[in-house]
């Protein structure tokens, strides 16, 4: 179990080099740069800029002092400056006197906003994708595993064709329409929950849906298959024959087997949710970070998009290590190997 | 199914193997046909779909306008029906009101004044385009690369796993987005008479999907190689492989004559079952406008621009909403009927 741990933060850890490295080259290779204008800048303007920003640099060097100053630890001592360059997500201060604090990860500045880092970025607008990202996902499992289980134990009855009937427009409503469309209807013509906006717990609520039905629809799907199978299993047989309460034959001994294939498809779709909140924003008017990366990549904002990139493969990564953290406590043939 | 068939028949001896074969083949899709036929909403889903193509195809005929053409005093108009149709319009002549009321146009027009209903038809070529064409693209690239990974095994296979397995922990949205950046800007500053250029003048003249195709298919193909290398180790193992290369067949004969037409069955089901991811995948790059270029009309696009104003024109955004639902609706229910007509095991779930 250790072992695994290690390694699979091991390679947490070269998955995010990788992805770092194939940003920066591709988003290099982008003709264009951050300065450019209708009206071109004066050659000794754009010069100082792009030295200021370290624009002038070799790539390579480019690269380093970027992951240098966003990874690399630092101890620093005497008086601090509060500069745009000076802006570490994390501070600690140490016990030994004289102003010493610990800095970690400063991702630079936005070349789009004299005053604004990227760190503001995420510290402003990423706990607002975040919150939509976690309740779309909380929304996607409590509508998705009851339903599914609901429409195995009832199989053939109403209960199970409402309910695959429900999946398959959960699958077939991507966001893209499914958010006008709730937008309009629950929003303007019924004026149940605001249209707009985000803050409160209302305007949570149709957003958090609007990203989450689709993911539910198809854990749904995947509940009800896999429990169907399950139940068909000998040891089952077994559970009811020695006179086992139906429920608990479900709670107990099925649902922990039949969750396994819905485990192994919870990293793809929490990526699909994560990538989702996009779309959710600009609809429903929510300031979190996707605005920032699509505007990013067009403005050639380099630190903003290597920024935006990296915090979102990190969560992709990560929630793809806690799935098969999970995965090993429910399969013991995986733990054991 | 292959074997648990074969096991059923005697083997017939002295019967040419091919005969057999092509017997064999004809019997599993003829069946898998009437299975489909008989499930309903899979039928639904193939009506649907096969009017969407020749919606598609035949746009020009059908299309009561130029899905360009710009009347601006018909900017965000509607006519009575429409207008009737969501309570929370009001015409003109109401008090209050604000829509133009026209009937020129079915469906109203956009805040540009274009045809809805000639967009939506014109649209139809894009999402199906991609519909059609992504599940190609990831299937070529992901096959190529499954098959070699499979059959080579060792070190070659290890180093395209791990490939996939960067891929599928990179965010691929972010990773086309990237790339479309990057094929727009790179190939529009190209000289002419190059490689670039010639792909660039491909783009325009598609309204910009080569590069959807492109981008999509570089960033979708990971199930398919891990899904073609399981096949192939799996039937790697097989006596009738061991006795083609006892016999001296050569690499490529083996894979392309003797594995090649094993998998591909699975293959295929599996990318049908793929096809809404794409077409949802093309509405969302529009979406945020980096898909076709305009004028060119789809949905996704046209959805963006109707989201905007939804509260006072609805129809702009509600319209094209429900094409894409229902086209993704259609796929959703034909690609579930494929799985459970060839491959009755899986019927159940």
């Amino acid at each position: 179990m250790y072992q695994f741990f290690v390694r699979r933060i091991l390679w947490m850890g070269l998955v995010m080099v990788m992805v770092s490295i194939i940003t920066f080259l591709l988003m290099h290779q982008v003709p264009g740069g951050p300065f450019d204008r209708e009206k071109a800048l004066p050659e000794r303007i754009q010069k100082n800029l792009e030295k200021k920003y370290h624009l002038d640099d070799p790539l390579l060097k480019q690269y380093l002092d970027y992951m240098y100053y966003a990874f690399i630890p630092r101890v620093t001592t005497g008086e601090w400056k509060p500069l745009p360059e000076n802006d570490h997500l994390i501070n600690l201060k140490l016990p030994i006197g004289d102003n010493a604090y610990i800095r970690w990860m400063n991702f630079g500045p936005s070349i789009k906003s004299a005053s604004r880092t990227v760190n503001d970025i995420f510290r402003d607008n990423f706990p607002v994708s975040a919150k939509l990202g976690g309740a779309a996902v909380a929304i996607a499992c409590l509508i998705g595993m009851p339903l599914g289980t609901l429409a195995a134990i009832r199989k053939n009855t109403i209960f199970d064709y409402l309910g695959m009937g429900i999946a398959v427009l959960g699958v077939s409503l991507p966001i893209v329409t499914l958010g006008p469309l709730l937008r309009y209807i629950v929003g303007v013509e019924l004026g149940l929950l605001p249209p707009t906006g985000w803050g409160t717990l209302e305007q949570m609520i149709m957003p958090s849906f609007t990203l989450g039905f689709a993911s539910s629809a198809l854990i749904a799907r995947l509940t009800r298959a896999s429990l169907l199978q399950v139940l068909d299993e000998d040891y089952i047989r077994t559970a009811r024959a020695k006179g086992l309460r139906e429920q608990l034959v479900i709670t107990r001994h099925a649902m922990k087997n039949a969750m396994i294939p819905v485990v192994t498809v919870l990293g793809p779709l929490i990526a699909a949710l994560i990538t989702g909140t996009f779309v959710t924003e600009i609809v429903f008017g929510i300031p979190g970070m996707g605005k920032y990366f699509v505007t990013s990549i067009g403005g050639r904002d380099y630190p903003v998009i290597m920024g935006t990139i990296l915090i979102y493969a990190f969560f992709l990564v990560f929630a793809n290590f806690i799935v098969d953290i999970v995965y090993a406590w429910l399969d013991p043939r995986i733990r054991l190997s | 199914m292959t074997t648990s068939e074969q096991a059923q028949k005697p083997t017939l001896v002295g019967v040419p193997e091919l005969a057999q074969d092509m017997h064999h083949t004809n019997k599993l899709w003829v069946d898998a046909w009437k299975r489909l036929i008989r499930n309903r909403a899979a039928v639904v889903g193939l009506v649907i779909v096969i009017l969407s193509v020749l919606i598609a195809i035949f746009a020009p005929y059908i299309a009561p306008n130029d899905y360009r053409e710009q009347v601006l005093t018909n900017n965000n108009s509607a006519p009575r029906w429409v207008i009737d149709l969501f309570p929370n319009m009001k015409a003109k002549d109401e008090e209050g009101g604000w829509v133009t009321v026209s009937e020129d146009y079915i469906l109203g027009a956009d805040n540009l004044g274009r045809d809805l209903l000639s967009r939506i038809i014109y649209g139809s070529r894009v999402s199906l385009s991609v519909a059609f064409v992504g599940p190609m693209v990831s299937l070529a690239v992901g096959l190529i690369l499954g098959l070699v990974s499979g059959y080579a095994g060792g070190r070659v296979d290890n180093l395209i796993m791990r490939l996939v397995d960067i891929m599928y922990a990179f965010p691929t949205i972010l990773l086309v987005i990237l790339l479309m950046a990057y094929f727009r800007a790179t190939f529009n500053a190209s000289d002419q008479g190059t490689f670039a250029y010639r792909l660039n003048q491909i783009d325009s003249r598609f309204g910009g999907m080569l590069f959807i195709f492109i981008g999509i298919g570089l960033t979708s193909w990971m199930n398919t190689a891990r899904l073609a290398r399981g096949q192939v180790l799996s039937i790697r193992q097989r006596e009738y492989i061991e006795a083609a290369t006892s016999v001296g067949a050569s690499d490529f004969t083996i894979i392309f004559r003797h594995i090649l037409p094993n998998i591909l069955g699975p293959i295929v089901v599996a990318e049908t079952l793929t096809i809404p991811t794409y077409i949802s995948f093309e509405a969302f790059l529009s979406f945020i406008g980096l898909g076709v270029n305009p004028p060119t009309p789809s949905w996704g696009s046209m959805i963006a621009d109707g989201a905007g104003a939804i509260s006072s024109y609805p129809h702009q955004a509600i319209f094209p909403s429900m094409a894409l639902f229902l086209i993704m609706f259609a796929f959703n229910f034909l690609g579930d009927g494929l799985r459970d007509a060839l491959d009755p095991h899986m019927s159940r779930t």
